[in-house]
């Protein structure tokens, strides 16, 4: 052994020293919930810093494959956590520049013949060197049209993700049912893909928090009695069409803030204070349509 | 006879390691990079062929790395060099200029000297293979 190569090599310090530390504390704080999903993340960080002692030992280490596949329903923060997982792989030096380019089917799909390869080819030079989101990956693959020109961009991203392993992370999104469909009939994608990690739905107390989170980044608050039409909302909602998660509750607070405006502005009280340009009354929330049980022609829908 | 043409030219032929070095320097600039060919490398032809457009919006050199790649794969036995556009308000030109690759055997550029209104004489240069 070489005098360079150490003979012990401190985890803890590697923990402190990479800024992994800093990444897995801000998706503590700033990411509700998730449990399992933290999990993973902090399980595949272990095993990169683990790899990374292993290689500066002069232990014999290969390049994990990093490639995943986030599903889970809508607004469950898939987006947002390939961000971070974008920061946390660049702070371990597996990627080089740590950005992320997220895509969809538009994005790397052409419409002729023979545009499909440079626009695939396009994004994956951008991509170099960080993360490749595809939301919606199952969308690449229409298995009722033979020559759709999705094929092409797969077989062209199946290359890619084997060879230039070291190059970019490819992170494929999706809804559970439909990427699982995706995989069953794409099975070079989930052989390339080691970690599959899977969203779980917020429950109504998480739900809850991400909307005071919102808030606070925002300047606004609760008064108590909109935070429990705010918690009535939550619940309700979720029994509705269309629930998204976090999605859904960041639309309804805007469309608080909307009718907050509205009533200031009718109200007429004269000089405003800053504390009454920032309070979001009950009222504000309880006017929502899904307190009368959704949209007018999905109640007429749901009950004839 | 070995052609110089940009930066880098009076130096032994860079190495793909450099390339990627002098490639990271430009994107970290902010410089799109654009890869030409030609098999016609007279001083005076500065229009050589585009590979492809000038790639904008690159954060790491292995993207133009691969399209260099495939550009030799097709034209390996001709002069390759690589742009670096600076798109700057007030500058919007070439800012850097490479030679990265070369044929194996390099055309000769050979001086001409033609008499015209008596003795007086015209020098032309042409590229001889």
């Amino acid at each position: 052994m070489d005098d360079a190569t150490p003979l012990t090599v401190d985890l803890r310090a590697e923990f402190e020293d990479s800024g992994v530390r800093e990444v897995l504390d801000e998706l503590d704080r700033e990411l509700i919930g998730l449990a399992p999903v933290k999990s993973r993340i902090r399980e595949t960080a272990a095993l990169l810093l683990v790899e990374r002692a292993r290689a500066s030992l002069g232990l014999g280490h290969e390049t994990p494959t990093l490639h995943m596949s986030f599903t889970g329903n809508p607004g469950t923060g898939k987006t947002t956590v390939a961000l971070k997982m974008a920061g946390l792989l660049h702070r371990l030096g597996y990627v080089r520049k740590g950005h992320l380019v997220s895509v969809t089917r538009d994005d790397l799909v052409g419409q002729y013949i023979g545009h499909t390869a440079p626009k695939t080819k396009e994004v994956l030079k951008k991509a170099m060197g960080g993360v490749l989101f595809i939301d919606e990956a199952y969308y690449l693959y229409r298995p009722d049209n033979e020559r759709d020109y999705g094929q092409e961009a797969i077989e062209i991203l199946l290359q890619v993700m084997e060879n230039n392993r070291d190059d970019l992370v490819v992170i494929l999104a999706g809804y559970a049912d439909r990427m699982e469909s995706f995989f069953r009939s794409n099975p070079g994608f989930r052989s390339r893909i080691a970690h599959h990690i899977e969203f779980p739905d917020y429950t109504d107390d998480e739900l809850g928090r991400i909307a005071g989170h919102m808030l606070d980044a925002q300047g606004y608050r609760l008064t108590p009695e909109a935070e429990a039409a705010m918690d009535e909302y939550v619940t309700a909602r979720r029994g509705q069409p269309h629930f998204a998660n976090a999605r859904s509750i960041r639309n309804a607070l805007d469309r608080a803030r909307l009718r907050q405006a509205n009533r200031l502005f009718s109200a007429d009280l004269g000089p405003l204070t800053a504390d009454q340009l920032s309070t979001i009354e009950a009222e504000d929330i309880r006017a929502s349509r899904v307190f009368q049980g959704g949209l007018a022609h999905e109640r007429a829908g749901a009950a004839p | 006879m070995r052609i110089t043409q940009g930066c880098f030219s009076f130096l032994p032929d860079l190495t793909d390691e450099q390339i990627t070095a002098q490639v990271e320097y430009c994107l970290s600039r902010d410089w799109a990079v654009g890869i030409e060919y030609t098999d016609e490398p007279h001083p005076r032809n500065t229009f050589w062929e585009m590979w492809g457009n000038p790639m904008f919006d690159l954060k790491d050199a292995k993207g133009v790395m691969m399209e260099l790649d495939d550009c030799r794969k097709a034209h390996g036995e001709k002069y390759i060099r690589m742009n670096a556009f600076d798109s700057t308000r007030g500058l919007e030109t070439v800012t850097m200029s490479f030679i990265v690759n070369r044929p194996e055997i390099e055309p000769q550029i050979v001086m001409r000297r033609t008499e015209v209104d008596g003795r007086a004489i015209r020098y032309t240069h042409e590229v001889v293979r």
